[in-house]
């Protein structure tokens, strides 16, 4: 507990992560404000299988970059200048302050992203509904979709805390980020296509991505189930930074 | 209290620390001296289990420093005056260590005070001189009120008058019955606050004794002169074409 309130006086006194944050809420909203302006004057064909939802969260994709590129900070700003030293003299079992940082910046992605989630969900039905295309929150999963979305930014910031924990450095951690979100999705336009299909659901960033869709899509895993694998997948990757963390000089 | 058993640290094929076996006493400024690459730091990472011996131990006041569950408390070091997050003030630098420890805020106020930052309390440490910055890492090393303290190379950077004020600190630290272990090699200055000497080379211990006593036994008149005869063998890196007496090779 007590490592959990250093690594918020941490977290809270460097200006960096008040921007990162703040850059993750904006491209949420305007993001999800913009495309829905798009889609308003670009309607679909057949309105019925128009994904509402998923548009006026569709700036989440793009806010992941931000909170990612945070959890690697979090991590590797202490190795820039052999600060990590003094962290590990006063914890010397080091793997608290791991655990501390992710409950601090799980947190706080969480409670920051999830009113914007909500903001980026109303403002953008409500500039569909000039086409009608506007789905309320009511209607089925869309609660699921928008809590989800906070949610999977949530899990992504710890993907980037663990990738930091084990690269240490700040342009490897962001590189590592960045391919885990977007590298492998890429890859699998070498496999044959029906495999391909297949392995594409089980990848991190669309397994995570499932719960933020309000309608059943048959290329992704259920909603859950998708969030739970991409959770391992975060699991796996702090898991293996906490060892790093042990294992090597500091 | 610090005592090393055979402390080795192995870095591929090359020792860095071989086979180092001392004990640093409460009540006296210890001074730790070696040339430029003899292990230095290396040693003092390993006193803080922050770098893995290749074989031996070392305890501090009677325990592997990564059993102490408040080191804080116990321990107080200062290993690289610039380790600092650029853009966090003093206040909130301490403030998180207090916290990792349960050292109250108060503590936090006092250290700040006790090194004259006051003033600056508040500021982002990113724009320090390195003498500010010495400081606050002297104030991170007093923070938990700590039976020893470890310092590499506190007076780095520091005017004359911040280094009087070190030597002064440290000496009352050790009048109170307090373990210090500094390292310099500011041998002047060593010589004006160190009451005992670890001497290393090459990794390897060289000496172990009083400073009145290494200077004597050596014949020279001062600790620089006995300390360049000690490490002649030592030094890792010298102008090839004159050795330190001047005489060509």
């Amino acid at each position: 507990m007590s490592v959990v309130r250093a690594e918020l006086t941490k977290f809270r006194s460097v200006s960096s992560t008040g921007w990162s944050l703040l850059s993750a809420v904006t491209l949420i909203v305007g993001f999800g404000i913009l495309y829905s302006m798009v889609r308003v004057t670009r309607p679909p064909a057949d309105p019925a299988g128009f994904d509402s939802v998923g548009v006026s969260l569709s700036g989440v994709q793009v806010a992941q970059l931000a909170v990612g590129v945070l959890g690697v900070l979090v991590m590797t700003n202490e190795y820039a200048n052999g600060l990590i030293r003094t962290t590990f003299a006063a914890v010397p079992r080091r793997v608290p302050v791991l655990w501390g940082k992710a409950v601090v910046l799980a947190a706080a992605v969480f409670t920051l992203s999830l009113p914007a989630v909500f903001g980026a969900f109303f403002a953008g039905q409500s500039v569909l509904s000039a086409e009608h295309l506007d789905m309320s929150l009511g209607q089925r999963g869309a609660v699921q979709a928008v809590v989800g979305a906070a949610l999977y930014l949530s899990v992504v910031a710890l993907l980037g805390l663990g990738l930091g924990a084990i690269l240490r450095r700040t342009a490897g951690g962001v590189a590592a980020v960045i391919g885990v979100l977007f590298g492998p999705q890429m890859l699998t336009g070498f496999l044959p296509t029906e495999l391909a299909d297949d392995v594409y659901r089980w990848l991190p960033s669309p397994a995570g991505l499932a719960i933020t869709t309000a309608r059943p899509d048959s290329t992704l895993l259920s909603p859950w189930a998708g969030f739970a694998v991409f959770l391992l997948y975060a699991a796996i990757v702090l898991a293996l930074g906490a060892w790093c963390l042990r294992r090597r000089d500091a | 209290m610090i005592e090393a058993k055979g402390l080795t640290k192995r870095y591929g094929d090359k020792y860095a620390v071989e086979d180092l076996t001392f004990t640093v006493r409460p009540g006296v400024v210890t001074g730790f001296l070696g040339p430029n690459g003899a292990g230095k730091s290396t040693t003092m990472r390993m006193i803080l289990g922050l770098d893995r011996p290749t074989r031996g131990s070392v305890t501090v006041n009677g325990k592997p420093y990564a059993d102490h569950r408040t080191p804080l408390r116990e321990v107080g070091a200062l290993l690289e005056a610039r380790a600092l997050h650029p853009g966090r003030s003093p206040y909130h630098h301490l403030l998180a260590l207090a916290q990792s420890n349960g050292l109250p805020r108060s503590r936090v106020l006092d250290v700040i005070d006790a090194v004259g930052l006051a003033d600056v309390a508040r500021r982002r440490a990113g724009r320090f001189s390195l003498g500010m910055e010495q400081r606050l890492g002297i104030a991170t090393a007093l923070l938990g009120d700590p039976r020893t303290l470890i310092l590499d190379e506190p007076l780095n950077g520091l005017d004359t008058e911040g280094i009087r004020w070190v030597r002064g600190l440290l000496r009352e630290q050790a009048v109170q019955g307090r373990t210090v272990f500094l390292s310099s090699h500011l041998m002047t200055e060593m010589a004006q606050t160190a009451d005992h000497v670890v001497v290393i080379g090459k990794g390897r211990l060289v000496a172990d004794r009083s400073l009145a006593g290494l200077v004597a036994e050596s014949g020279h008149s001062s600790l620089e002169d006995a300390f360049l005869g000690l490490t002649s063998d030592a030094v890792e890196f010298r102008p090839a074409t004159t050795t330190r007496n001047g005489s060509h090779r």
